[in-house]
C-alpha cells in the first residue's frame, strides 16, 4: 500500500484535488481509501456525494471508546474507502491532538490492514501548524507527501514551509517528498514559476492543473469533475495527474529555500510587465 | 464521617468521576520500566508529572523511584519539547550513566504532539546516546486509559523495540516467555520460583524483583541488582512461546513480539486462585511438554486444605472489590470458588471485555453481582451500592480505607496503591501460595471482626 499525504495552504485546493485524483485512480481499477484531517471534515464530500459522514472523533465523544470500523468509514465513488477524522469548532479545544487520536484509532481498528488498498490518502489541514498536523507523516504512516501549490505568493511561502516540516521527518523516518502539484490561479508565469520553485526545492511540478470553471460546477454537484463529466477535457486533466501519481518514482527530501530566495523567484518570474 | 454525603440512591451520571479507580498512565509506565536492569525512567513532559508519579511508586514500594524529567516550560509547550529530550537524554546518560534510558510521554507532550520516535532518533543520529547504551520509548497520555494502559505500553515497547526478530531459518531458542503483568516484586519471585520448580528455562520481563524490594545492605544502589536483563529481553524474540499473563497488562507486549518476532502467544488470566494457577501450570506443562511437579500440586492441596477447613467463615460472605480488571478478574473467580459472593466489583480502568468476562465468571454463581468499569466505575458508585445493601468484606487498594472507616467494614488491602500498610513488596498473591497468603488475610480481618463482635457469652477461644 502506498500512504501518501497532501498538504497545502489553506483554500488552494487540496480537497478538491485529492478527491478528483482519487477518482481518477478508482477509474483506473486501484483502491484507494482517504482519511480527511481536516475539523472541516469536507476532505471526502466529492466522493460521497455530501458532508453526510459522522466523523471519527463525533464517533468517538458519542459512543466512547466502542467504535466499530463500519461506523467511521463509508463508501464513496467507485468503491473509495472514505473516512473523515473531524475535530473541534472554531476556537475550542485541540484539532491538532484530534488529528493524532484518530489516527491512532483508525490504526487500533485495523484501518489500513485490509490488504487489497493500493493507495491510503491523507487530506491534511493548511500549513503544518502544529505536531498534530504532522502526524500523518511520522514515521510507519504517509511515506509519500504531495504539496498543493499555486503561483501565488502565500501558496508558495506554504509549501516551503511544509518542505521544513517534511525534512524533520525525513531525517528520522521515511517520509519523502513526491512532487507540487499546481493548482493554477492563472497567475502570470505560473507554470514556468512553479517548476522553478520545485527544482529549488529539489523536486519536480507533478502535474499543473489548469483553472476550470467545470470543477466549480461539479462541486456544487457534490461530485467530482470525473463523476460529474467525465467527458470534460478537465476530467482528462486529473486523470492525467492520477497517473503520474501512480507510476512517481521521484521521492525526495526537499531543501527548502531561505525567504530572500523566495521572493526573488517571484520578482524574476511574477513581474512581466 | 468523611463520607457522609454518599447517598444509597444512585443517580445516573454522564460526566462526573467521584473517587477514582485508577491513576495516571506514566505510573505503570515508570513501574514498568524499573523491569529492566540498570534502567533510569524519563518522563518526557513537566515537572510536577514527574514527581508526582516518583511518590506514587515511592508510597506503595517503600523504595526509592529514581527518574528524569524533561521540565517543560510555556517555552517548551509552544516549541515543540525536542531540544529538552535531547539534552536530557545527554545529562543522563553522562551524569548517572545506565544501560538504558525508558522514556515515556505525558498529557502535555502528546498534546502538543512531540513524536518520541523521532527525538530519540535525532539523539541517537546527534551522539547523545552513548555507544552500547539503549533507549526505548512508549506513549502515555494519561487521558487515555490508566495505569494499567500506561504499564501495557511501555511493555510493549519493550517487546517492538528490545526484542530481536530470529535469522530465517533458526530454530527457536530452548525458553519461553513470561510477562507478569503488573504484579508485586514479590508476586514476580513466586512467578520466577514457580518456572525454576517446573525445570522450564524462561525470559521473563519486567521484573521488578532486587529492585523495588531491595535488601538494605548498609549503602545506596541507584541500580539495585534485578531487573529483567536487556539481552534477555532481546532473545525474547526467538521464544518457542510467549505466556501473557493478565490481557490488559501484557497482551499489547506479546501481541508485539507476535507482530515482530512470530513468537507465538498464549493469553491467561493473572494465577491468582486456584482455577487461574491451575490454567497457568496446564498451560505451561502443555506446551512445554513438561509435568508439573509434586511439589507443586502438594502446595495446592495444602491450599484447597485451609480452603476445606475454613469454609463456615468463608460461605456466602459479601465482598465489595475495586482495582484493576486482570487482577479482579482472577480474584473474583476465586472469591466465588470458595463460596464467598463478590457481589460489588469497580475498576477504573476501560475496555468491554471487562463486562463480558465478569459475566461469564459471575452470572450464574453470583447473578446478584453488580460490577462496571471505566469512567464513570468509581469507589463513590461502590460505595452507593454498599449503602443500598452492605457487604461482609471490602478487597482493594488504600483509596478504600475511607468506606472502610464510615460504615465499619472488614478491609483487606489488596492491587495498587497500598499506601498505608506493608507486607505487599515481599508476600505473593499469585500462584497456590498466594492463594494461601490471600485466604489467611480474608480470614485474618473476618475472625478478627467475630472477635470484636461476640458477645461474652459466645466469645470463642477455638475458631
Amino acid at each position: 500500500m502506498r500512504k501518501i499525504a497532501i498538504y497545502g495552504k489553506g483554500g488552494i485546493g487540496k480537497s478538491t484535488t485529492t478527491q478528483n485524483t482519487v477518482a481518477g485512480l478508482a477509474e483506473m481499477g486501484k483502491k484507494v481509501m482517504v482519511v480527511g484531517c481536516d475539523p472541516k471534515a469536507d476532505s471526502t464530500r466529492l466522493l460521497l456525494g455530501g458532508l453526510a459522514q459522522k466523523t471519527v472523533l463525533d464517533t468517538l465523544r458519542e459512543e466512547g471508546e466502542d467504535v466499530e470500523l463500519e461506523d467511521i468509514v463509508k463508501e464513496g465513488y467507485s468503491k473509495t474507502l472514505c473516512t473523515e477524522s473531524g475535530g473541534p469548532e472554531p476556537g475550542v479545544g485541540c484539532a491538532g491532538r484530534g488529528i493524532i487520536t484518530s489516527i491512532n484509532l483508525l490504526e487500533q481498528l485495523g484501518a489500513y490492514e485490509d490488504e487489497e488498498i493500493d493507495f491510503a490518502f491523507y487530506d491534511v489541514l493548511g500549513d503544518v501548524v502544529c505536531g498534530g498536523f504532522a502526524m500523518p507523516i511520522r514515521e510507519g504512516k504517509a511515506e509519500e507527501i504531495y504539496i498543493v501549490v499555486s503561483g501565488e505568493m502565500m501558496a508558495m511561502y506554504a509549501a516551503n514551509n511544509i518542505c521544513k516540516g517534511i525534512v524533520k521527518y525525513a531525517d528520522a523516518g521515511g517520509v519523502r517528498l513526491g512532487g507540487l502539484i499546481c493548482n493554477s490561479r492563472l497567475v502570470d508565469n505560473e507554470k514556468e514559476m512553479i517548476q522553478e520553485l520545485a527544482k529549488k526545492l529539489g523536486t519536480q511540478m507533478l502535474h499543473f492543473v489548469p483553472r476550470e470553471n467545470m470543477v466549480q460546477r461539479a462541486e456544487i454537484n457534490r461530485k467530482t469533475v470525473i463523476d460529474f463529466a467525465p467527458e470534460h477535457a478537465q476530467a482528462d486533466e486529473y486523470r492525467s495527474l492520477a497517473k503520474k501519481m501512480a507510476d512517481n518514482e521521484l521521492f525526495v527530501i526537499p531543501t527548502p529555500l531561505e525567504i530572500e530566495e523566495l521572493e526573488q523567484l517571484l520578482v524574476d518570474y511574477g513581474i512581466t510587465a | 464521617m468523611l463520607l457522609k454525603h454518599t447517598t444509597a440512591e444512585v443517580a445516573e451520571r454522564s460526566a462526573l468521576t467521584v473517587n477514582p479507580a485508577k491513576t495516571c498512565q506514566p505510573v505503570g509506565a515508570m513501574y514498568a520500566a524499573l523491569g529492566i536492569h540498570g534502567c533510569l525512567p524519563h518522563s518526557h513532559g513537566s515537572q510536577g508529572c514527574c514527581a508526582y508519579h516518583r511518590s506514587a511508586l515511592t508510597r506503595h514500594y517503600k523504595e526509592p523511584v529514581m527518574a528524569g524529567t524533561s521540565s517543560f516550560t510555556e517555552g517548551a509547550s509552544v516549541f515543540g519539547g525536542q531540544g529538552n529530550l535531547v539534552q536530557a537524554l545527554n545529562n543522563m546518560f553522562t551524569i548517572y550513566n545506565p544501560e538504558i534510558i525508558a522514556v515515556h510521554s505525558t498529557c502535555l507532550s502528546e498534546t502538543i504532539g512531540d513524536d518520541l520516535a523521532q527525538i530519540v532518533r535525532k539523539s541517537i543520529d546527534e551522539g547523545k546516546v552513548p555507544e552500547g547504551k539503549t533507549v526505548i520509548y512508549a506513549p502515555t497520555p494519561s487521558f487515555i486509559g490508566s495505569h494499567v494502559t500506561g504499564f501495557a505500553n511501555m511493555c510493549a515497547s519493550m517487546a517492538s523495540q528490545l526484542a530481536e526478530k530470529p535469522a530465517e531459518e533458526a530454530a527457536p531458542l530452548d525458553q519461553v516467555n513470561i510477562l507478569p503483568g503488573w504484579v508485586e516484586p514479590s508476586d514476580m519471585r513466586e512467578i520466577k520460583r514457580i518456572m525454576k520448580t517446573m525445570g522450564i528455562p524462561y525470559v521473563m520481563y519486567p521484573d521488578t524483583s532486587d529492585v523495588m524490594d531491595a535488601p538494605m545492605t548498609g549503602h545506596h544502589e541507584f541500580y539495585p541488582k534485578g531487573g529483567a536483563k536487556i539481552a534477555d529481553i532481546k532473545s525474547s524474540g526467538s521464544s518457542k512461546a510467549t505466556f501473557a499473563l493478565g490481557a490488559w497488562a501484557s497482551e499489547p507486549a506479546a501481541k508485539e513480539l507476535w507482530k515482530k518476532c512470530r513468537v507465538p502467544y498464549e493469553t491467561l488470566d493473572l494465577p491468582i486462585g486456584i482455577k487461574a494457577t491451575d490454567r497457568f501450570l496446564a498451560k505451561l506443562s502443555e506446551v512445554t511438554g513438561t509435568p508439573v511437579p509434586d511439589s507443586l500440586t502438594a502446595e495446592r492441596g495444602r491450599a484447597v486444605d485451609m480452603i476445606t477447613d475454613m469454609q463456615s467463615y468463608l460461605y456466602g460472605k459479601r465482598v465489595a472489590l475495586w482495582g484493576d480488571p486482570d487482577q479482579l478478574l482472577a480474584l473474583s473467580e476465586f472469591l466465588a470458588d470458595i463460596d464467598m459472593k463478590p457481589v460489588y466489583i469497580v475498576s477504573g480502568t476501560p475496555g468491554k471485555k471487562f463486562m463480558n468476562k465478569m459475566e461469564s465468571i459471575l452470572g450464574d454463581v453470583v447473578p446478584e453481582s453488580k460490577f462496571k468499569n471505566g469512567e464513570r466505575a468509581d469507589l463513590f458508585l461502590m460505595h452507593q451500592w454498599i449503602k443500598e445493601q452492605g457487604v461482609d468484606l471490602l478487597m482493594g487498594n488504600t483509596y478504600g480505607k475511607y468506606i472502610a472507616r464510615d460504615d465499619d467494614i472488614p478491609f483487606v488491602r489488596m492491587g495498587f496503591p497500598i499506601y498505608d500498610r506493608v507486607g505487599h513488596s515481599y508476600f505473593p498473591t499469585v500462584g497456590y501460595m498466594g492463594a494461601i497468603r490471600i485466604l489467611e488475610k480474608i480470614l485474618g480481618v473476618l475472625m478478627d471482626r467475630q472477635d470484636r463482635d461476640s458477645p461474652e457469652e459466645s466469645f470463642e477461644l477455638v475458631m
